[in-house]
């Protein structure tokens, strides 16, 4: 069952050299239970996506299209019902888990915050549940670290507390945008396991440019590039059969995979190639790919890919 | 050094204690009521500390009371400036057209020069103390408005706001919970910083003969001596003009040195060692 659904949505930031298109013209849909990866470099709107999802981007922000969350559209309704979704229904974990924390606040109470801002609980009975999402993502004797300030945690536990944090309300979708940004290895390892258990129950939409994370946990993965999406399959299908250049170019620059970079940047979001955006940095572009602009078009059943090699 | 500013620290509290508390039991300490008159112009005795003055009033018992009135005015106009422009820096921080309006009117408070507008108003008002206050009010809430605007302005676009409203906290909440939290440090500074500025106008005013001259303040005692011409030619003035300007000295140096002492409690970076050393 489809629980959040988007259509041709655009989020453009108008800027006084222009404007900035982060997301383009982008569909997906997102299934009750699924863990749906985005993956793709710094700068082509991934964490953009996650906020426009939040609604909380500049009001100066352009946002059309639809954004269906269990038949209500997120875009029209008013601030105080989004309020309602935030946190309760949908749920975002940032990527900075250092300075996601209010240093003059106690880890517990800020995690207590969601659950009496959304459950009217007690002081005392929301602390209690605190602790409860502390153990839950496995922080050690969580009933004294509730007590401690966000200074006295490692980067790893705060990761922990902020993971705490977007699952307090029981949220039925959950955003998290690189959540293993910043982490080092094995803790990356037990954070990825960590979500990976936790979100069992829960649609998640993991934005990420860590291949072995979205891996590890996704059910579907697509690819991002300047602002629209260029592929997407079942992680399976994305990790056996890539089809767009560069999805190739993105495994092929695994370590396992040799290593090799994708030539070139991703270009401005303010001056976008003409034709295909991706036809500068690819090795297999044809004339056609520098004046038209392919359409995102289903080569198998699931597997969509927005190039005219495929 | 560190230990150097806990110890100022502690003797500034320790000087602030002394006047609160002589402050507060004014009547159960001070020897005689300072309106009460006896013989004019007594010397320092064991029945008048600090002798009487030009209408015998005993002088020490006037300074007792006087601590009651510096006090609090200071702390009244204090309070109340914090408040008002905490809340005003609170929402002018956060909400930008709001926000552009009350840095407007700032500015022109700003630019106004301070105390000769004080002055002025003060001169065109019946004296009191109530007046005084209003007039001190004016003025006191627009620096800490501007401050705590230009803090709010930073804090507002870290991420742990972010993540609040990630789970759903409203504009007011967010401002609440989770701003003000982080500065009242600064509010906690902009109110010494105000309090000494206040007893010292105060006491200015006063001086000229601007205060109440019911409740007599620090100032007004000042005011009345140095009416009284015999101060200039006798030893008089070291038990009439002194004491008075000392307990303003000693109640601002007191104030000072707490603030010197929090400014580095609330900011840690003042005790690398860079910054010690000039203590």
């Amino acid at each position: 069952m489809t629980l959040l659904e988007i259509s041709d949505l655009k989020t453009h930031f108008p800027t006084q050299s222009g404007i900035v298109r982060a997301v383009d013209t982008i569909d997906l849909s997102i299934r009750e239970r699924e863990t749906f990866g985005l993956i793709g470099e710094t700068g082509c709107g991934k964490t953009v996506l996650g906020l426009t999802l939040m609604r909380l981007l500049h009001p100066t922000t352009t946002v059309e299209g639809t954004i269906r969350y269990r038949g209500k559209n997120l875009l029209t309704i008013s601030e105080a019902e989004m309020r309602l979704i935030r946190g309760e229904e949908i749920a975002m974990i940032l990527q900075n888990p250092t300075t996601s924390l209010n240093p003059v606040m106690r880890v517990g109470e800020q995690i207590a915050e969601a659950i009496r801002l959304h459950q009217g609980l007690r002081r005392r009975a929301a602390k209690e549940k605190a602790v409860e999402m502390l153990d839950a993502v496995r922080i050690p004797s969580p009933a004294q670290r509730a007590n401690e300030y966000p200074h006295e945690f490692s980067g790893g536990m705060k990761q922990r507390a902020m993971i705490a944090m977007g699952l307090a309300c029981d949220p039925a979708l959950i955003i998290a945008d690189e959540p293993t940004k910043g982490l080092d290895v094995t803790i990356k390892a037990q954070i990825t396991e960590l979500i990976k258990e936790t979100t069992k129950e829960k649609a998640m939409l993991l934005i990420t440019h860590d291949l072995g994370v979205a891996r590890a946990l996704c059910d579907r993965i697509a690819l991002m590039y300047a602002g629209e999406l260029v592929e997407y399959a079942t992680t399976e299908e994305i990790f056996e059969n890539p089809l767009h250049p560069y999805t190739r170019g993105f495994l092929g620059s695994l370590p396992g995979n040799g290593l090799v970079p994708i030539p070139g940047m991703s270009p401005s979001l303010i001056d976008l190639p003409d034709g295909c955006r991706f036809h500068p940095r690819c090795s297999h572009a044809k004339a056609v790919c520098r004046k038209k602009h392919p359409e995102l078009i289903e080569v198998e059943a699931g597997h969509f890919v927005r190039c005219f090699d495929a | 050094m560190i230990e150097g500013r806990k110890i100022l620290g502690s003797v500034g509290l320790g000087i602030l204690a002394v006047f609160v508390i002589v402050a507060v039991l004014a009547p159960y300490i001070a020897p005689y009521n300072p309106h009460q008159m006896s013989r004019p112009m007594e010397h320092p005795s064991s029945r008048h500390l600090l002798g009487t003055n030009d209408i015998g009033n005993d002088i020490l018992s006037e300074i007792i009371y006087g601590t009651r009135v510096s006090l609090f005015i200071a702390f009244v106009v204090s309070a109340i400036s914090m408040l008002v422009g905490t809340s005003l820096g609170l929402i002018a921080g956060y909400f930008d057209k709001l926000g552009f309006v009350i840095m407007r009117v700032v500015d022109i408070f700003l630019t106004i020069p301070r105390l000769p507008l004080i002055i002025v108003i003060a001169a065109s008002m019946r004296p009191s103390i109530w007046n005084l206050i209003a007039i001190f009010l004016i003025f006191g809430w627009t620096m800490t408005a501007r401050i705590i605007r230009s803090e709010v302005l930073t804090l507002r676009s870290r991420y742990y706001i972010d993540a609040t409203k990630m789970i759903g906290g409203s504009d007011c909440y967010i401002l609440w919970r989770h701003i003000l939290p982080n500065v009242i440090p600064l509010v906690v500074v902009q109110f010494i910083m105000e309090a000494i500025h206040v007893i010292f106008t105060e006491a200015g005013l006063s001086f000229l003969g601007l205060g109440d001259p019911v409740a007599r303040s620090w100032g007004m005692v000042l005011h009345y001596a140095f009416e009284c011409p015999i101060i200039y030619v006798s030893d008089v003035w070291m038990w009439w003009m002194l004491p008075p300007g000392l307990c303003i000295v000693l109640t601002v140096l007191g104030l000072t040195f707490v603030g010197y002492a929090l400014e580095e409690t609330l900011n840690p970076k003042l005790k690398s060692p860079a910054y010690g050393r000039g203590l």
